[in-house]
C-alpha cells in the first residue's frame, strides 16, 4: 500500500466543487430558498420603513448587504450537514488528500452556489430600493469580494457546530460578530460611491480580509472538522 | 530550564497550588479595593468639568481594560491547549470566558451611566462602544460553544479554535469599527480622552485598577479550581478530597480497588 494519493490536488479540488455543484443541481430548492429569502427580506423594508424613496436610498446598501449576511447564514447549514450525517465527510477526512484543499473546494463551491446569485439578484433589488445611481459599481464589487469572505468565515462556525443537533441558532451567534468588518467595510463603500468619492480603500480592505480568510480559514475549518466529527 | 513548571502540568499539583495562593490574593483584593474604592468614592476630588459623577472612572476604566486582557489571557490558553494539548491550559480558558464576559458588561453598564449624564444619552455608537459590545458577543459564543458539547474536551477544543479566530477578528472589528465611525460622524463624540490626572487621582485609580486585578484572579481562580475538579471527578485524588471519609474501613476498600 502506497500512501500517494491517485488524484492529483487539482484534480480532488475539482472533483469536490463538481461533486457539491451536482448534489446542489439535483436538489435546487437548496440553491433557490437562500435566494428568495434575501428577496423578501429586502421586501420586508420598504413596507417597515415606508416608501419614501431618498429614506431607502439612504438605507439600501445597509439592507442589502445586512440581507446578504443573513441568507448566507441560512445556507452554510448545508455546506457540511449531509456530509457530516451521511458519513462522506469522515471520508474526506480520512482520504490521503490535505483537508485544506477539500475544504476550500467545498467552500468555493458554496460560495458559487449562493455568494453568486446574491450577486445577481443584487442590482436588482438595489432598483427598487433606489440605490444612489453611482453605488451600482461599489455595490457589485464590495459583494463580489465580500460574498466570498461570508462563506469562508461561515464554513468555520459550522464545522465547529456541525456535530450538534440544534446548530443553528448558535452558529448564528458564532459568526454575526466576525462578519461586523465586512459588512462595515462594504456599506461605508457604497455610501462613499453615493457622494462620488474614490472607495478603493474601502474596497482594499475587502479584498485583504478575503486573501487573508481564503489563506487561514481552511486551516481553522480542517482542524474544527477533525474536532467536531473524532 | 523549563522544569520547574513541569509539575503544573499535573492538575492535583496546580489544583493545591492555587489553592494555596487564593487567601493571598483574596487577602489583597479585599484590601487594596476597600481602600481604593473608599478613597475614589468618597476622598479623591471631584473632576471640575465632570463633577462627582467623574467617580464611575474608577470601576468603568479598569472593567473595559480587563475586558480585554481577559480575552488576550484567554486566547493565549486557548492556543496553549490546541497546541500542546494541555488540558489545564483548556480548563482555564473555559473558567476565564464568563468572568471576562461579566468584566465587559460591567464596562458597558458603568459606561452607559456615565454616558447618561456626561453625553446625555445612554448608548451612542462610538466606536469603543461597539467593539466593546462586539467583544461582549464573542464571550457569549464562546460560552455557549462550551456549553453545546457534552463532552468537556470536545468543547475545549471547539471552543479554542473560536477563541483564535476572535483572537484575530478582534483587532480587525476594533480599527473597522474606528474608522467606520469616523468615516461617518467623526465629529459628534469625541474619545474619552484621558484627562492629565494629578496624583490624587492617579493614585486611587491605581489602587483599584490592582484590587480588580486581584478579584479577578480570585474568581478565576475559584472557576479554575471547579472546572478542575469536575474534569478529573473520577480521579482517586479528587474523591478522596471531595467524598468525607464516612469510616475508615470504606476508604481501604476503595484504596484496593
Amino acid at each position: 500500500m502506497n500512501n500517494t494519493p491517485s488524484l492529483s490536488y487539482k484534480a480532488a479540488f475539482l472533483l469536490i466543487i463538481k461533486r457539491d455543484l451536482t448534489i446542489a443541481f439535483r436538489h435546487r430548492d437548496d440553491i433557490l430558498n437562500p435566494l428568495l429569502f434575501f428577496v423578501i427580506v429586502v421586501t420586508l423594508f420598504p413596507l417597515g420603513i415606508g416608501a419614501e424613496s431618498t429614506t431607502l436610498s439612504r438605507i439600501a446598501p445597509g439592507i442589502i448587504w445586512v440581507a446578504a449576511l443573513l441568507s448566507t447564514l441560512l445556507s452554510l447549514d448545508r455546506l457540511f450537514k449531509s456530509d457530516h450525517n451521511d458519513g462522506s465527510l469522515e471520508q474526506m477526512l480520512l482520504s490521503p488528500h490535505p483537508v485544506f484543499i477539500l475544504v476550500l473546494g467545498k467552500i468555493i463551491a458554496h460560495w458559487l452556489l449562493t455568494g453568486l446569485p446574491l450577486i445577481l439578484v443584487a442590482p436588482l433589488l438595489a432598483v427598487l430600493l433606489h440605490l444612489n445611481e453611482n453605488s451600482y459599481g461599489a455595490l457589485m464589487l464590495t459583494l463580489l469580494l465580500g460574498t466570498p469572505v461570508l462563506s469562508l468565515l461561515g464554513a468555520i462556525g459550522v464545522a465547529l457546530t456541525v456535530g450538534i443537533k440544534k446548530g443553528g441558532v448558535l452558529l448564528s451567534l458564532l459568526i454575526l460578530p466576525l462578519y461586523i468588518p465586512v459588512l462595515i467595510f462594504a456599506t461605508s463603500a457604497i455610501d462613499t460611491a453615493a457622494m462620488n468619492l474614490p472607495y478603493s480603500g474601502q474596497l482594499a480592505i475587502i479584498a485583504a480580509l478575503l486573501f487573508g480568510s481564503l489563506t487561514l480559514a481552511p486551516f481553522a475549518v480542517s482542524a474544527a472538522l477533525k474536532v467536531s466529527t473524532n | 530550564m523549563w522544569k520547574w513548571l513541569h509539575p503544573y502540568a499535573n492538575p492535583e499539583v496546580t489544583y493545591h497550588f492555587t489553592g494555596k495562593l487564593m487567601p493571598w490574593l483574596s487577602a489583597f483584593a479585599a484590601i487594596f479595593l476597600s481602600i481604593g474604592l473608599v478613597w475614589a468614592l468618597i476622598f479623591a476630588p471631584a473632576d471640575y468639568q465632570q463633577g462627582e459623577s467623574f467617580r464611575i472612572f474608577y470601576i468603568h476604566v479598569p472593567a473595559a481594560m480587563f475586558s480585554m486582557s481577559i480575552y488576550f489571557a484567554m486566547a493565549i490558553a486557548a492556543f496553549c491547549s490546541l497546541v500542546w494539548q494541555l488540558k489545564l491550559s483548556d480548563a482555564a480558558a473555559s473558567a476565564m470566558a464568563p468572568v471576562g464576559a461579566t468584566f465587559t458588561a460591567i464596562a458597558l453598564i458603568t459606561g452607559a451611566a456615565w454616558g447618561k449624564p456626561m453625553w446625555g444619552t445612554w448608548w451612542i455608537w462610538d466606536a469603543r462602544l461597539t467593539s466593546e459590545l462586539i467583544l461582549l458577543f464573542l464571550y457569549f459564543g464562546v460560552m455557549a460553544l462550551h456549553n453545546a458539547f457534552e463532552d468537556k474536551n470536545v468543547a475545549g477544543k471547539a471552543a479554542a479554535i473560536l477563541t483564535l479566530v476572535g483572537s484575530i477578528n478582534l483587532p480587525i472589528i476594533k480599527y473597522s469599527v474606528e474608522w467606520w465611525n469616523t468615516l461617518h460622524q467623526g465629529a459628534t463624540v469625541s474619545k474619552l480622552g484621558k484627562p492629565s490626572m494629578t496624583a490624587d487621582m492617579f493614585w486611587p485609580f491605581l489602587i483599584c485598577f490592582l484590587g480588580f486585578a486581584f478579584l479577578i484572579s480570585v474568581v478565576i481562580c475559584i472557576r479554575f479550581r471547579t472546572e478542575i475538579l469536575s474534569r478529573n471527578s473520577m480521579r482517586p485524588w479528587v474523591k478522596e478530597l471531595l467524598l468525607p471519609p464516612v469510616t475508615p474501613v470504606t476508604t481501604t476498600v476503595s484504596e484496593d480497588k
